[in-house]
Parts: C-alpha cells; sequence; structure tokens
C-alpha cells in the first residue's frame, strides 16, 4: 500500500518538532475541566497524545501575525436583531419530553448543594 | 491592577485591636433588563410563572439551538450607560463563560467578557448616616456595563436528595454594572445602590425591584490600615436588599480585621450572605470557578453600533435624579434634603410635581413629606398604593389656602383621606367642618370666653402671650373651625391689645 | 422492470414530472435496496413507514399541481439535524435515546420542496472524524470493494456510502474541516460544501460553529445543485446566516466555463504526494484547458498553517458545544455519588474517545496562560489564510485541487494515530476556515481500482462558477462507474 506509507512520511514531516507541552498533572486538570474521568493508568498516554498534537500546533507561531485582527466570524455582516416580542415558551412538555427525570413540572437532578 | 486613592474620613474607620482600618468597597450589580422577552430568545420575563413554562429551546440548551440577540436590550444597556456618564462602546461582542451548572443549561453563559457594550463612568452619590444626615457627595467611578444572560433557579427544598430545576429564569437579560472600589463605608456603598437604583428607574431600562431579584448586588469587601495597602478581597454574591448590603459590610469587615489581627490571612473566596444570622459564609466553591476559558461566541456577530444611533438615544433620554433635585432647588426653592427626598425616584418627583403645581412650593413639599410619605411609612405602603393621590393632597392644600379649613382641621381631614374616607371636599362637607368665618358668630363666642376668665382678661394687656391661651379657648369652644384671622383680630381689639 | 435506484435525482424528478413513475413506486424501490444493505451499516435510523406516507402524500400534492423542487425524491439525512419525532442521535450514544420536538431548518425547508425521508444516517460521531470509525453506532463500510472492507470517509460516510450504493437519491450532510468532500472523494459521490451562511445551522447539532456548514452529498453535480437550492436560504433563528436569495444553482450546471481563471495552488503540491493523485490533479488541469478555461499558478502561502489553526478552532468550540451534553435536561444520564459525579459519569460514558480527546484539546488551548498563544493566535493565522484567498482571487475565479491526498483506506487501519488521521484533511479545511464553497466530483480510480475526486473552491457566493466548473469537470471525466452490489444476499 504505497499511499498509506506515504501518509506516514507527511506526518513524520509535520510532527517532527514534538514536544513534551502537556503533562499529568495538565490532563487531569482539563479532564475536571471537562468534566471526563480519566483513569490513572491512562493519564500519561492521553498527556503523550495531547503533546504531539499540540506540539504540532505550536508551529503556528511561525506565523507573523503582527497587526492582525482576529477572525472572529466567517460572515462579515451587521449582526441581527429580534424584536422586543414574546414569540416563545409555553412549551413545556416539549422541554422537558427528553429528560431522564422530571416532576411536576420541574428537571430533577442530583443535588446541587451540599 | 487599581489604587484605591481615597482614604475614608476617620469617623468611617474601624477601631480594631492594634489600630484603625479602612474599609474598600466595591459593587457589581445585576440589573435586569425591563425586556418582553429575553436576550437571546423569545421567551417572556415575566416573574412567577409554572415552572418551566417560559422556556424555549434555545433557554433549555437543546442540540443545533442558536441564540439571537434581542434589540430592545441593546438598547436599555445604551441608555443605561448614558445615565452613568459613560463611555457607549460601538463596537462590543458576545463571549462565552464555560462552566457546567444545573442552572445552566448550556454549559457556558453567554456574557461580555474583553469589549463590553459600556465603558467607564462615573456617579455622585450621597451617603446619609444614620440619623439620616446628608455627608458629603462621593464620586463613585464605573468600571463597565456589560450584558449577560441570566442562570435558571435551583429548588432544594421539595426533595431531599434531588434539586428541581426550574429554567423560567434562564436567558433574561442582566446589565451588570461594575463599580470601581470607591466606596468607603457601608453607608456609601447603600447609597450607591440607592443612586444607581433612581437611574435605571427613571431611564424605564430595570424596575430595581430589589425584592424580586431583579437588582442585586454582589458586593466585594476588603480591608485595610487607613491609606495603607490594599488588602485581598472577598465577594459577597447576590445581596438583594440595601439593609443587607450595609450588613454584609460590616461583618465582613470585622471578619477581615480579626483575621488579619490575629495573624492570619484572608483567603480570596466568594462568599454567601445569610440574611437569617447576619454573617457572611464561604459559598462551596464551585470547582474551577477560576477557569472559565472565555472565548468570543462564534454563533453570534460583533455588536457594531452607530455613534447616531447612540446620539439619537441620548437626545430622548429621560431627566435624570440629579438633574430633577437640582430643577427642584431652583425652581422651586426647596432645600438639599427636600429635594434629594423628593426626587428619590421618579414616583417621588412626578408625585410631589402635581401636588406643588400651581400652589406653595414648600407647604406641598411638607405635606407630601410630612404628611404623606410619614403615614405611607406607618402603614408600611409604597407610594403607588398610596390611599391619597396627589390630585387629593393637590385639593387639601386648596381648601386650606382658600380658608375653607385650617391648617389644623387639615391635618384630621387628611387622616380620614388616607382611611379611604372620600376627598378633602366630601368629608370636610360630612364632617361639618367648615371654617367659621362670621365675625358676628365668632364675636359672641369670644365675648363669652373673656366674660369666663376675667383675671386672665386684666392681665392681658400687661402680658400680651396670654393672647395664645384666649385663642386656644376659643378655638376649643369652636371645635377649631373658627377662622384663626378673625378671631385674632376680635381677642385684640376686646382685650386691648 | 428497470431499476429505479439508478435514476440520477434530476432525471427521476423529471420522470416523475413526465408520470412515467410515482413517488410511491420510486420510494418503494429505494426502500428495498435499503432492506438489502444493512451491511454497509449506512443507517442508525430508519423510518421507512413514514417515507412511504411522505411517498403517498408527495404525489397527492403533484396530481394537484404543487410541485416543490425535489419533490417525492426518497433521500437520506445525516443523523446530525435534528428530525421532529425521528431519533436523533448525532452517532453519540449520550443522545441515544434522543427524539426532537422541533425539525432543522434544513430539513424543514427540504420537507416543504417535498423531501421523501428514508431515515437518518450514520457519521462520525458528532461529526469528528475522517472515516466514520468513531460512530457509536459502528463504521459505515465503503460500497466500494467487497474483499477488504474500507471506510467511506467521514464524517458523513453514511450519506456518502448511501449515495454510492444507490439507496438513496442524494443525501444532507455536513462539512467542517472535509467532511461532505472527503466522503464524497472517498465514494465517487458528488458533495458540496456552500458558502458559510448559506445553510441555516439552527436545529443542527453543533460541533464547530464558526466552520460547520451543511450541503448535499449526490450523484451528480446536478443533483446536488437541486439539493443545495432545496437546503439553503436565510433563516432568522441563525445569526450567521446569510440573508440574500437563493440563485437557481441547477441552470450553473450548463454555464460553459471558456475564458474563466483556474487557480491552482504549489502549497497543496505537498512533499510526498501520492502519485495517483498527483497525475489525477494534471488530468483535471487538462480536462479544464480542454473546456476553455485558463490555468493560473497561484500562492496560497499560508496553506501549511491551516491544519493546526483549525485543530485549534474547532476543538475549542466543540468543547464548549458539547458541554451541554451533562445529563440533565436530555440524553444519557450516568447516575453518580453526586452532582459532579454525575457529570463525569455520564460524559465518560456517553462520549467515545475521539470527541473526549478533542474536548480536552479545546479545553486545554482555551484555558487560563493558553487562550492568548493558541485560540488567539489560531483565529489571527486564519485571517492570514482568509488573506491568501482574498489576494488569489485577483488573478483567479476558482481553485482546483485534489480533495484528499488519499484513496480509502482500510477499515481499523488508521485509528492509530490521530495526527495521521488529521492530515486526510489537508486540502479541504482551508475552504472551511474562509467560509468559501467546495466541491469534490468523482474524476478517475486509483490503481487498486478506488474512486478518488477532484475539488473545486470558489469564491464566498460564487457557487454559481463552482457548479459551472465541477460539471465541465464531470463531463470530461465522465465518470460513470459504480460499485459492484456485492451486498445483497
Ligand atoms: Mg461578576
Ligand atoms: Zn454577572
Amino acid at each position: 500500500m504505497p499511499l498509506l506509507t506515504r501518509a506516514y512520511v507527511i506526518m513524520e514531516f509535520f510532527v517532527s518538532n514534538q514536544k513534551n507541552v502537556v503533562n499529568v498533572e495538565d490532563v487531569k486538570k482539563i479532564a475536571r475541566l471537562s468534566r471526563l474521568r480519566v483513569e490513572d493508568t491512562e493519564l500519561q498516554s492521553l498527556a503523550d497524545d495531547l503533546s504531539g498534537i499540540l506540539g504540532w500546533i505550536e508551529q503556528l507561531n511561525e506565523v507573523d501575525v503582527d497587526k492582525v485582527e482576529p477572525m472572529t466570524s466567517a460572515v462579515a455582516m451587521k449582526s441581527p436583531m429580534r424584536k422586543d416580542i414574546v414569540s416563545d415558551g409555553d412549551k413545556r412538555d416539549q422541554i422537558l419530553k427528553n429528560a431522564p427525570k422530571k416532576d411536576d413540572g420541574f428537571f430533577v437532578v442530583p443535588r446541587s448543594v451540599e | 491592577m487599581f489604587t484605591a486613592e481615597r482614604v475614608a474620613d476617620a469617623k468611617d474607620w474601624i477601631k480594631g485591636e492594634t489600630g484603625d482600618w479602612e474599609v474598600i468597597i466595591g459593587l457589581e450589580v445585576h440589573a435586569q433588563v425591563s425586556s418582553n422577552s429575553k436576550l437571546f430568545s423569545g421567551s417572556s420575563t415575566e416573574y412567577g410563572s409554572e415552572p418551566n413554562s417560559q422556556v424555549s429551546l434555545v433557554d433549555a440548551g437543546m442540540p443545533g439551538m442558536l441564540p439571537v440577540v434581542n434589540e430592545y436590550c441593546i438598547e436599555q444597556a445604551i441608555k443605561t450607560g448614558l445615565g452613568l456618564n459613560a463611555k457607549i462602546n460601538l463596537y462590543s461582542r458576545f463571549d462565552r463563560k464555560n462552566y457546567f451548572y444545573v442552572d445552566l443549561p448550556q454549559g457556558y453563559q453567554i456574557s461580555q467578557f474583553e469589549h463590553p457594550i459600556v465603558g467607564e463612568g462615573n456617579i455622585e452619590i450621597l451617603p446619609i448616616d444614620s440619623d439620616g444626615n446628608t455627608l458629603d457627595p462621593v464620586s463613585v467611578g464605573i468600571e463597565r456595563l456589560h450584558l449577560e444572560q441570566d442562570a435558571g433557579k435551583s429548588v432544594h427544598d421539595l426533595s431531599p436528595d434531588e434539586t428541581y430545576v426550574d429554567l423560567n429564569r434562564c436567558g433574561v437579560a442582566l446589565m451588570e454594572i461594575v463599580s470601581k472600589p470607591d466606596m468607603r463605608s457601608p453607608e456609601e456603598a447603600s447609597a450607591y445602590v440607592d443612586k444607581l437604583r433612581g437611574i435605571v428607574r427613571a431611564l424605564g431600562t430595570c424596575d430595581g425591584d430589589m425584592e424580586k431579584g431583579n437588582l442585586r448586588a454582589d458586593v466585594n469587601v476588603s480591608v485595610r490600615k487607613p491609606g495603607g495597602e490594599l488588602g485581598t478581597r472577598c465577594e459577597i454574591k447576590n445581596v438583594n436588599s440595601m439593609r443587607f448590603i450595609r450588613q454584609a459590610i460590616n461583618y465582613e469587615a470585622r471578619r477581615h480585621i480579626e483575621i488579619l489581627e490575629s495573624g492570619g490571612s484572608i483567603d480570596q473566596e466568594t462568599r454567601l450572605f445569610d440574611s437569617l444570622k447576619g454573617e457572611t459564609r464561604t459559598m462551596r466553591s464551585k470547582e474551577d470557578a477560576h477557569d472559565y476559558r472565555y472565548f468570543p461566541d462564534p454563533d453570534l456577530l460583533p455588536l457594531n453600533i452607530e455613534q447616531s444611533y447612540v446620539d439619537d438615544l441620548k437626545a430622548k433620554l429621560p431627566e435624570l435624579p440629579d438633574a430633577i433635585k437640582s430643577r427642584f432647588m431652583d425652581d422651586y426653592k426647596l432645600s438639599e434634603y427636600d429635594a434629594r427626598i423628593l426626587t428619590a425616584d421618579k414616583i417621588k418627583s412626578d408625585f410631589y410635581e402635581i401636588v406643588a403645581n400651581g400652589r406653595d412650593a414648600k407647604i406641598a413639599a411638607n405635606w407630601t413629606m410630612g404628611d404623606l410619605f410619614g403615614a405611607l411609612n406607618k402603614s408600611g405602603l409604597d407610594l403607588n398604593a398610596t390611599p391619597v393621590s396627589a390630585k387629593m393632597l393637590g385639593e387639601l392644600i386648596d381648601r386650606i389656602s382658600d380658608n375653607t379649613i385650617s391648617g389644623k382641621i387639615a391635618k384630621s381631614v387628611f387622616e380620614r383621606m388616607f382611611n379611604g374616607e372620600g376627598n378633602a371636599d366630601e368629608i370636610i362637607e360630612a364632617q361639618g367642618l367648615k371654617q367659621v368665618t362670621d365675625v358676628g358668630a365668632i364675636s359672641v363666642i369670644v365675648d363669652e370666653v373673656i366674660a369666663n376668665n376675667k383675671d386672665q382678661a386684666q392681665k392681658a394687656v400687661a402680658n400680651p402671650k396670654l393672647l395664645g391661651f384666649f385663642v386656644g379657648q376659643v378655638m376649643k369652644a369652636t371645635q377649631g373651625k373658627a377662622n384663626p384671622q378673625v378671631v385674632n383680630k376680635l381677642l385684640r381689639e376686646k382685650l386691648g391689645l | 422492470m428497470t431499476d429505479l435506484t439508478k435514476y440520477t435525482l434530476n432525471d427521476a424528478l423529471d420522470a416523475m414530472n413526465k408520470g412515467e413513475f410515482t413517488s410511491e413506486e420510486l420510494t418503494t424501490a429505494h426502500i428495498k435496496a435499503c432492506e438489502n444493505a444493512t451491511k454497509l451499516n449506512v443507517f442508525i435510523t430508519s423510518s421507512f413507514e413514514h417515507a412511504l406516507e411522505a411517498a403517498k402524500n408527495s404525489d397527492k400534492r403533484r396530481a394537484k399541481g404543487n410541485i416543490g423542487l425535489i419533490e417525492g425524491a426518497p433521500l437520506g439525512v445525516k443523523d446530525l439535524f435534528c428530525t421532529a419525532g425521528v431519533k436523533t442521535t448525532a452517532g453519540s450514544k449520550i443522545l441515544d435515546q434522543f427524539e426532537p420536538t422541533y425539525e432543522s431548518s434544513v430539513t424543514s425547508n427540504m420537507n416543504s420542496q417535498g423531501m421523501v425521508m428514508l431515515g437518518k444516517l450514520n457519521l462520525d460521531e458528532f461529526a469528528m472524524g475522517s472515516s466514520n470509525e468513531t460512530s457509536a453506532y459502528g463504521p459505515v463500510i465503503n460500497p466500494w470493494k467487497k474483499d477488504e472492507k474500507l471506510v467511506p470517509g467521514g464524517s458523513s460516510g453514511g450519506s456518502a456510502a448511501a449515495v454510492a450504493a444507490d439507496l438513496c437519491l442524494g443525501a444532507t450532510a455536513t462539512d467542517t474541516g472535509g467532511s461532505i468532500r472527503q466522503p464524497a472523494s472517498f465514494t465517487g459521490t458528488v458533495g458540496i460544501k456552500p458558502t458559510y451562511g448559506r445553510c441555516s445551522r439552527w436545529g443542527t447539532v453543533a460541533f464547530a460553529s464558526s466552520l460547520d456548514q451543511a450541503g448535499p452529498i449526490a450523484k451528480t453535480v446536478k443533483d446536488a445543485a437541486i439539493l443545495l437550492q432545496s437546503m439553503a436560504g436565510y433563516d432568522e433563528k441563525d445569526s450567521t446566516s446569510l440573508n440574500i436569495p437563493v440563485p437557481n444553482w441547477k441552470t450553473s450546471c450548463d454555464k460553459s466555463i471558456k475564458g474563466q481563471k483556474i487557480g491552482i495552488p504549489k502549497e497543496y503540491m505537498i512533499d510526498g504526494m501520492p502519485r495517483d493523485i498527483q497525475l489525477l490533479w494534471d488530468q483535471g488541469i487538462e480536462w479544464l484547458k480542454d473546456s476553455g478555461a485558463e490555468i493560473i499558478p497561484i500562492s496560497l502561502p499560508h496553506t501549511k498553517y491551516a491544519l493546526p489553526a483549525y485543530y485549534v478552532v474547532a476543538p475549542a468550540e466543540a468543547s464548549s458545544n458539547l458541554a451541554r451534553y451533562d445529563g440533565m435536561r436530555y440524553g444519557l444520564r450516568a447516575e453518580g455519588s453526586d452532582l459532579n459525579d454525575t457529570y463525569s459519569r455520564t460524559r465518560t460514558m456517553g462520549f467515545g474517545d475521539e470527541v473526549k480527546r478533542r474536548i480536552m484539546i479545546g479545553t486545554y488551548v482555551l484555558s487560563a496562560g493558553y487562550y492568548d498563544a493558541y485560540y488567539l493566535r489560531a483565529q489571527k493565522v486564519r485571517a492570514r489564510i482568509v488573506e491568501d484567498f482574498e489576494n488569489a482571487w485577483h488573478k483567479c475565479d476558482t481553485i482546483l485541487t485534489p480533495t484528499a491526498p488519499s484513496a480509502p483506506f482500510t477499515l481499523g487501519r488508521k485509528v492509530v494515530d490521530p495526527v495521521e488521521m488529521y492530515l486526510n484533511d489537508i486540502f479541504t479545511v482551508t475552504t472551511n476556515l474562509a467560509g468559501l464553497p467546495g466541491i469534490s466530483i468523482p474524476a478517475g480510480l486509483n490503481q487498486d481500482g478506488l474512486p478518488l475526486g477532484l475539488q473545486v473552491i470558489g469564491k464566498a457566493l460564487d457557487e454559481d462558477n463552482v457548479f459551472a466548473t465541477a460539471s465541465a469537470l464531470e463531463r470530461a471525466a465522465n465518470f460513470n462507474l459504480k460499485p459492484k452490489k456485492w451486498w445483497i444476499e
């Protein structure tokens, strides 16, 4: 499969400047922020994976972005606006339809205070 | 970051074991925009509806839902900015503040972080001390005003181990008004909130109802040695009355001083005010609260406002409390104190202007502030629920000036009006309170009184102060209905004064 | 009797207009084909009964002279578009039982133009992937080979495979970094991502808001034009929707491209590009020359940085867009010991590895201290990429590139290294970053007999020239090969 071999060559070219950007503590922190569980045994390999990708992303530092305004939207136009009219709501059944747990018109969730 | 240059007056210093301290206060006030629909959806903002009945798919964070901004809310934010003498930013933007919470369906709050719609401004406040005396004006800087979504409501008392969530408030537009740390006493802080409230109410951009949570304050408190280095601040969340604001600051300042004086240090944290105990306590720290990962909301476009639009709003801005106050002092020649009380909010100043229209301004002010506000206060009523309308109070004053009743009788007429017995004329008629001006009739009574008090009458020439005694006797005999001028004139003649 | 599934959309619509067959007959034929193709695993949810009902209703409308743009056409819908009353999963376990009460604007537009929806098509989970292997509902199999299982590309792999296998006359898809064009290239079909803002994003499960754009996968360029016309249009519920009329793109397909200037970007000639791909590109250039177009060498100097910029912007937006899947109001909930534990269990159980990895990258690049270095910088680089195109448009009208750097690869083979997978997006991702329209059309086979695609990129809102150029290529390539129907028992 010559195609695949070549693709690997391309990849190695791109990831040649790999650094250890992300450590195990970082992984723990971002997992907590993202509300994702990462097993202790996975921490290191995830840190390596993320380091690989972020190391590769660091080539963005080569670009001269002096006086460049960051792009905030893919469309250049004035923000559209709504009139202040009540045109929605009153659809409690629809809102609650897919709720894992509901009671008396409320969403029921695990206790959010101690 | 900032320096708090002004040092508090020595009278505001707090005595500690190791000497004096001053408290540094900054406020973040959340004012609900008085809109019909939410900031990014068409559902209603009405208060007190059935749970989850005012929720759109957008508010509930359903997959694929997108926000569209409510133009009325943008307008109100700009008007409020103008009312705060602040810079209106022609370019502003919405950012996402990312965190997980049960009352936040999208997993982020749409707010404004880097580019708020309103920049720096300034307002002047007049603190009042506990005896009701006005203190020197203080200038409070406004850091910024930005628009953001409100969150939903969690109910904890319907189940012992679960939380019930109502998203009705979710997405309601809030203006977060951030002050500079320019306040130095609890009185200044509540005067600031009072002033803000007056401004937004006069502008009509927020109803200012603190009981409904439509205006609530996050209070930042730190202490330092007078003029010294700034201390670590704590933020007390969601304090919703003027009294609680003062209590929370007092408690928190004391707490800081005690910790510092016993060699401890202050943790920068978010605290809650327990209004039952009058204490603040640590809020169970929202995990990772310090990493909100703000970034521009890619579902929304930046706001580009035309200067001409701002100018137009400025030209149409209603008269603000400060302007009304100076007009009252100039046009009605009221004292600063009277003008301040009568312009505390729009309802009061409007009421007064009706009462004063075509009447003696000072008398109108006395009746409005002294009698009416006093009676309202005593019965725990708001001015908008007053049983005596401005028109009724004006007519009562008219009956005094046209001599239909005396000022004294007027007080009892007022009391009956307040109790809902009718307007001034009806009560005067029904109670037969019309003043007696018939000189002949009064003359008969005057003669009787002199005859009954011969000794005193003889002393009167030598001691003219006794006139008062005779006036009193005559009035008593006529149940207060005799015209005082006529009584005076007749007594002076007959007693030879 | 003729096999009705062999029709193109355009021909089927013509034939129904002439009364040659009904939508019910057409739909029945496609349902049969679908039922015989379970090996391809293209559907997450089929809605055949609904489809028959819809077809009958369509025939009634047609009888009354009430004929929409895609009246009576049996089509597939990528399972990222919310469909009222029909389960919508986004290829994820976290939305396993989610049944929207609302219809996405795109499918709603299509319904009002007469769509007959056959069902919801498989995709990479939350549209994150280039091979359809991240779907929680199993991978889609590329119809092009029997002995060796190949990926159909992604994330719109179900849409592409279904069209390639004649299971539907066309399908909706979405494209965040190439998710319409790359699977089209891998399956010998046509796929267009229009200008950002042409199709409303309302009701489509979001991956990366500033990049996501819906478009069709179809059998021919003209079919794609008809389908896009039925999908596009201004929507006041989407603040990024463009308030401009939808042109008649079907007629664009018959336009001559004589005198058109076609740009060939030198930066797309990457080192180690497979020979098959280079040959195909050269061939495409010759075809366009023969059609009277002028070939102009151009430079898009920041191309190299498009992919790293994309891998900052897309995960960042995704990490935030996917925060709403928390088990509180809809979707999967995995009860934990307390609220935070429930959040974590739900999301850990509900999301697959690729999605979790991207959420974590996104969270990292937005977190305190890294925002400027990653996100802000990436958005600035993105502005540079837009500039590159602006400069190019001074010289040319459209740009010709290969669609993907390879032919479809073996299933299971490439999951090993994430970065390698990402490289599959290099030719397509620049148009997402710049918001430009791009189309992939099948242009030939590689040495193993697998389809390869060419891409035409156009100026913003210039789908007209994109369709015209793609049609010229289509006529020249005369690609009329179809996979053998090995999947039928
Ligand atoms: Mg705040
Ligand atoms: Zn706030």
